[in-house]
């Protein structure tokens, strides 16, 4: 499968620019979720690879070969769109085999394809109904199913699951992670769901106001975000920041603030050595937060518990740590009153410093 | 059921009222009027009590009158004429002209001007134009060297020719104008796909836009259907239905059944007939377009109801 580069790509319109030379290399069968705010230019990004937008500036090469000057029929993609898309006055049948009518195929051939992917997404009692009969689940798996049925070498996503409503769409995304152990193929997935992302990519990209952020592994974003950004958009409920100073404190590295003083690992310290002591933004996990009453002085912070959402087996504390707000993600059972100072230890090595200034990790 | 109740039960219909009372005046009594008419042999210098009830009569011999039955087929030659040729120019002019050039709002004005003519007008200036010595189009074929004129209004063929042409030039705007906005308002994104699927500019018109404007272009179809079996003004002033009977529509018999031959009982059978022709167009059109929606309904429930499950 086909191998996707794009180089130095640049969207303008007129004198807004919308993307300020992305820089991405997508290696063959690699599912990659572009994931970002809205108006990051993440769609644009996918638009753009698909031929639905002009490239402004740069390049797109697919297999070393520049593409951007190329229809879309050209470059050997599939598409699946956020309203779907499908053609309302064809029948599923129709809709998934509209690319194969056009390049003539056999009869048999198409017939034979489209009863395998109905198959598949378990649509073969609707083949013969329109879009219009059909409910939103099953109209998002035609829509899967109409790319599924060209044999390209690249999928486009362009936040399919986006209008499902909250059940549906986790059914769906663990359908999309079945069919992407069955599909070897290129996929490259755009969504601002975190969750979606997290869950399906093999490589995630994080956009924000036309720049990648950062790319890795969800696990590699998620452990050793290299910005502020990354770190607040990945993982629910979201990393807590407090604003502090760096500062050696009887003879460790500490991070102090209105209310807490939390010590550095060792390997922190040793790799901060040569850093500026100042103000710096700390950000640490709800996870990383655990209720312990008896944690030593520099090893935790106390909270006033000011609201707690459960969820079921895990709650989510709303705390206040001397003005800044903090949460605490635990076990439901853990005896915990409204109102109450408590104390919680911080995982020392989940902690992230960041500079106050660049908002880069340090 | 207490008085309070059933008083606020009566307030809709309280509401409903006035509507109700004009459109009995405004439109079911003239239509009660004329279908009566159409049952009496009545002359303009009788009141309507003074005529003669002769039943069916009206009808039994308009079905026997050959003239009557050669204006019928005129005007649905003319109908079936005009409003083929009105569609495929509007539908095509709007499909070239969906696209964003400079000035596009002002050439769209330009375009929709005929139609904003008065058909009287249009027609004393189409037969300006057509005049076999000094209209512009005989003029031109002579300037390029042919001896003969065209004879646009007195021959039978080309007068058919000329009051299609005037009528395909005022209204072939109207449906360019429907058709763009339909076009204009079709799902981006299924083109999109249709363009990653593979088709070429002629398979998205042949395969997605022609398919899916068709509710728009159904219902303008059918506006115009209606109106070009109606059409008077234009044919009136061009040909006043000749040379012999070739472009006497129904509507301009009618007219002259009244106004010439004083026959107003057998005019309002004419025109009922016309009336049940057309209703039978529109219902049809109603009935299966709501089939369509009540099937596609019906399905969709079904599918969420099984989702649910």
């Amino acid at each position: 499968m086909p191998n996707i580069r794009l180089e130095n790509l640049v969207k303008r319109y007129g004198e807004f620019q919308v993307l300020h030379g992305i820089n991405l290399e997508m290696k063959e069968n690699e599912f990659t979720v572009l994931v970002g705010p809205s108006g990051c230019g993440k769609s644009t990004t996918l638009r753009m690879i698909a031929g639905l937008e002009t490239v402004s500036d740069g390049e797109i090469f697919i297999d070393d070969k520049p593409v951007s000057h190329l229809e879309p029929k050209a470059r050997d993609l599939a598409m699946v769109f956020q309203d779907y898309a499908l053609y309302p006055h064809m029948d599923v049948a129709k809709n998934m085999s509209f690319a194969l009518r056009l390049e003539r195929r056999p009869k048999a051939e198409i017939d034979a394809k489209i009863k395998d992917v109905a198959e598949m997404l378990g649509l073969t009692k609707f083949l013969h109904r329109k879009p219009g009969e059909l409910s939103g689940g099953q109209r998002q798996r035609v829509a899967m199913g109409r790319a599924l049925t060209r044999n390209s070498g690249t999928f486009l996503f362009d936040e399919p699951l986006s209008n499902l409503d909250a059940k549906l769409r986790g059914q769906m995304r663990a359908e999309l992670a079945l069919m992407r152990q069955k599909v070897q193929k290129n996929m490259i997935y755009v969504t601002h769901d975190q969750i979606e992302a997290m869950t399906l990519a093999d490589r995630i990209v994080v956009m924000h106001g036309g720049y990648i952020q950062q790319q890795g592994t969800p696990e590699e974003l998620y452990k050793r975000p290299v910005n502020k950004f990354v770190a607040g958009f990945l993982g629910s409920p979201p990393m807590n920041f407090l604003e502090g100073d760096l500062a050696d404190v009887d003879g460790r590295l500490c991070v102090q603030g209105q209310g807490f003083c939390l010590a550095l690992s060792d390997e922190r310290r040793q790799a901060l050595a040569n850093a500026p002591r100042g103000p710096v933004t700390m950000g640490i996990r709800p996870a990383d937060l655990t209720y312990a009453p008896d944690a030593g002085d520099n090893t935790a912070l106390d909270l006033r518990v000011v609201v707690s959402e459960y969820i079921g087996a895990q709650s989510v504390l709303i705390c206040d740590c001397a003005g800044q707000k903090v949460e605490v993600e635990l076990k439901s059972d853990t005896p915990i009153a409204l109102g109450e100072t408590l104390r919680f230890a911080a995982n020392a090595q989940a902690i992230h410093l960041f500079d106050r200034e660049t908002e880069e990790a340090l | 059921m207490s008085a309070a109740s059933r008083a606020n039960r009566l307030t809709p219909y309280l509401f409903l009222a006035p509507a109700a009372v004009i459109l009995a005046f405004a439109l079911l009594y003239p239509i009660g009027y004329m279908v009566y008419a159409s049952f009496l042999d009545w002359s303009p210098s009788q009141r309507i009590g003074e005529a003669d009830f002769i039943g069916l009569r009206n009808y039994t011999n308009l079905l026997q009158d050959a003239a009557f039955g050669e204006s019928f087929w005129v005007t649905i030659k003319f109908a079936a004429v005009v409003v083929t040729l009105e569609m495929i120019i509007g539908v095509g002019l709007a499909l070239l002209l969906d696209r964003n050039i400079k000035g596009m709002s002002l050439l769209r004005t330009i375009f929709i001007l005929p139609m904003m003519i008065a058909p009287i007008v249009v027609g004393l200036m189409w037969r300006y134009m057509y005049h076999p010595t000094v209209g512009i189009f005989n003029r031109t074929i002579k300037s390029l060297g042919f001896e003969e004129g065209i004879p646009w209004l007195s021959d039978s063929t080309w007068s058919f020719i000329a009051v299609v042409i005037a009528d395909v030039w005022q209204w072939t705007p109207f449906i360019f104008i429907l058709a763009l906005a339909a076009m204009q308002s079709l799902p981006r994104s299924a083109l999109e796909a249709a363009d990653i699927d593979g088709a070429t500019e002629w398979q998205k018109i042949t395969l997605i836009k022609i398919p899916l404007m068709m509710p728009v272009l159904i219902v303008t179809l059918m506006l115009r259907l209606i109106d070009a079996f109606k059409v008077l003004e234009v044919i009136m002033v061009l040909t006043n239905g000749g040379p012999g009977l070739s472009t006497e529509i129904v509507a301009l018999r009618i007219f002259r059944t009244a106004q010439e031959f004083q026959e107003l009982g057998e005019a309002a059978a004419m025109s009922n007939i016309l009336l049940m022709l057309l209703m039978a167009l529109t219902i049809g059109m109603f009935f299966y377009s709501k089939l369509q929606e009540a099937r596609a309904a019906r399905m969709r429930a079904a599918a969420e109801q099984e989702e649910a499950h």
